[in-house]
């Protein structure tokens, strides 16, 4: 079915079904991808097998499967698996929204956490919960229209003849800074009871989250993924600047619009389930360039090292202070905070 | 307005009236690129030649007017079937952090990809190709940040060569560059304009442009004020009319095409 890959100048050539599919594999990517998403794994299984009750791994397997112990399936698979999992699946969507703004930036500051989309959700799902007091759904939804009226209103205020990069980021601080302002203003007026919730969820976090979470956050981002996939080209594309994007024959101001909307989709799909976890949507798209030596940053690579930080960051916060447990927020937020630190010396430099 | 014989060419545009935002550059503007011919666009700065270019390119949408290509609005293609069709070199394009050579290259192949079809034997082969048309072949694990200033524009111009467009055009693709690398560059256009492509630059400098091109547009204003073949239309009343620089014109000693000598501007005073 698939022809032997040859190696060149161009990395690894496959081609199958007679060439109807063919593209190129660079070995390095492949290998930090797999070693990546092997960490993330391991250390989901490491989560699911801590905590006050032990369970062995080869037990961990067999609930996974469905042939343990009722008691310890009710462990492993209702309390630790949706917590465990969520961790890489947020953590993939944080870094492919990290890498879809970075790109469109062309700055490895323009992250949503840093440019106010995050804030933004987080505002709309505050509002929907202090105000209406809505379910699940209806917060997921509130944060998904927060991202995107923070979205507009920073593309807005930065456009002057079309957006450039270094402005919007600029533009995206001060709006993250007010949101940020109004979020911590709706805690003070909320009713006692929501604002306890919502501030425990203020920092970002995976404690307590069931089994329904996974399935809802599961099955947005099974629509999301592939969406942002099939514009991975496109966007590369971008990168080069509209003018030679565009005489290659890529529609720039639609495929920008389209990487945007599902880039805050990603945001607010995270926010919505487990608050505004910040700094892995900033960090891990450059990480996985540094490793995989790639041009520009990547989808997928981005997505692999989100998983790993976010499973490694949650396991820290679950059992570095053990038996009391962070909020991962806490976690990313003191690692991230250096390296944003020296990103942002870095920068200065460079402008 | 036109004669007949323009509507023969792959690409005119036709009455355009073009510019940015409520600016207006050019109006009715009518001017064609001869088929197989090396044109080259010249004119002062601001007179509207970089935005033909991109209007041709269908980089900026005409106000009134069209443009044509193989005999059908060029607004009326899918994008990617102009970029099989044309390609342009613009003034500035930004290489992604860290890309080699080869891969900035392979970007030229978009227009002949699809999400199932990323990378074919004839997307090697063409990349493979374009890159030794611009002998960067060595600089090929390169990265492009590392480059010379000189080696960087045969990289960009590889990768529109791997777009392999009949058609070919150029925003000031010498600027930048010293001496030889432009006449090296120069040369290159004309040899791919003597394989068969119809190549199409706007330079600045008249006199590589009346060496190098076959055929001439002279812009004003925005409008086209002369065309034609360099020796048949280069003159030093025309070169007064375009730049408002005087100038004799003498035979280019080496490939006797017209070489303008400028005679200066009236004296200036710097003190006051």
């Amino acid at each position: 079915m698939s022809a032997p890959a040859q190696a060149s100048v161009f990395g690894y050539r496959v081609s199958a079904f007679g060439g109807k599919l063919s593209g190129r594999l660079d070995l390095r990517s492949v290998a930090v991808c797999s070693v990546l998403l092997g960490i993330a794994l391991v250390i989901g299984l490491l989560s699911l097998a801590s905590g006050d009750y032990a369970v062995p791994l080869g037990d961990v397997l067999k609930a996974l499967v469905g042939q343990a112990e009722p008691s310890v399936q009710m462990v492993v698979v209702e309390w630790r698996l949706p917590r465990a999992a969520l961790a890489s699946l947020l953590g993939a969507a944080l870094g492919l929204s990290g890498a879809i703004f970075q790109s469109i930036t062309r700055n490895p500051l323009g992250s949503p956490d840093i440019i106010g989309f995050e804030a933004g959700a987080y505002s709309g799902a505050l509002l929907v919960m202090v105000a209406l007091g809505g379910g699940t759904l209806t917060v997921a939804f509130g944060a998904l229209l927060g991202g995107l009226l923070s979205a507009a209103l920073v593309y807005g205020l930065a456009w002057r003849r079309g957006v450039q990069g270094f402005r919007l980021i600029i533009v995206g601080i001060g709006v993250s800074a007010m949101l940020t302002a109004f979020n911590k203003f709706m805690l003070l007026r909320a009713q006692l009871e929501v604002a306890m919730s919502a501030a425990m969820w203020d920092a970002g976090t995976l404690n307590g989250l069931g089994l329904d979470r996974l399935a809802l956050a599961g099955m947005i981002l099974l629509m999301l993924v592939p969406a942002c996939l099939l514009l991975a080209r496109p966007m590369a594309q971008l990168e080069m600047g509209d003018d030679a994007a565009r005489v290659l024959g890529v529609a720039a101001e639609r495929t920008r619009i389209l990487l945007l909307v599902l880039g805050v989709a990603l945001i607010a799909t995270v926010t919505a389930t487990a608050g505004p976890i910040g700094f892995v949507a900033l960090v891990a798209p450059q990480l996985a360039r540094r490793l995989t030596r790639s041009a520009g940053v990547a989808m997928i690579p981005a997505a692999a090292m989100g998983a790993a930080l976010l499973s490694a960051a949650d396991y820290l916060a679950q059992h570095a202070f053990a038996p009391t447990q962070l909020p991962v927020g806490v976690v990313t937020i003191s690692l991230g905070g250096l390296y944003f630190a020296w990103l942002l010396v870095a920068e200065a430099r460079r402008q | 307005m036109m004669d007949d014989s323009v509507h023969k060419n792959r690409l005119y545009a036709e009455d355009v009236t073009i510019g940015y935002d409520r600016r207006v550059i050019s109006t009715g503007l009518s001017v064609a690129i001869p088929d197989g011919a090396f044109t080259v666009i010249v004119g002062a700065n601001a007179c509207g030649k970089s935005t033909l270019l991109r209007a041709l390119a269908r980089l900026l949408k005409p106000s009134a007017g069209r443009v044509v290509l193989d005999g059908k609005t060029i607004a009326d293609y899918p994008a990617r079937e102009v970029a099989r069709r044309l390609g342009l070199l613009p003034q500035s394009s930004i290489a992604p952090d860290g890309i080699t050579v080869a891969d900035l290259v392979a970007r030229g192949r978009y227009p002949h990809q699809s999400f199932l079809q990323q990378w074919s034997d004839a997307d090697e082969s063409a990349v493979i190709e374009a890159m030794a048309a611009t002998r960067i072949t060595e600089l090929s694990h390169r990265a492009v940040d590392e480059l010379s200033g000189g080696q960087r524009q045969r990289v960009w111009i590889a990768m529109v060569l791997a777009q392999q467009t009949p058609i070919l055009l150029l925003d000031e693709p010498t600027t930048y560059l010293d001496i030889t690398h432009q006449i090296e560059l120069m040369e290159l256009l004309s040899a791919l304009n003597r394989d068969g492509k119809t190549v199409t630059a706007v330079l600045h400098d008249l006199n590589q442009a009346c060496r190098y091109g076959t055929h001439l547009i002279a812009m004003r204003d925005g409008a086209v004020i002369a065309e034609g073949a360099p020796r048949d239309i280069v003159t030093a009343e025309l070169v007064e009319a375009v730049f408002g620089l005087s100038c004799v014109i003498i035979d280019d000693p080496i490939a006797h095409t017209p070489l303008v000598i400028p005679r200066g501007l009236p004296a200036m005073s710097i003190t006051s």
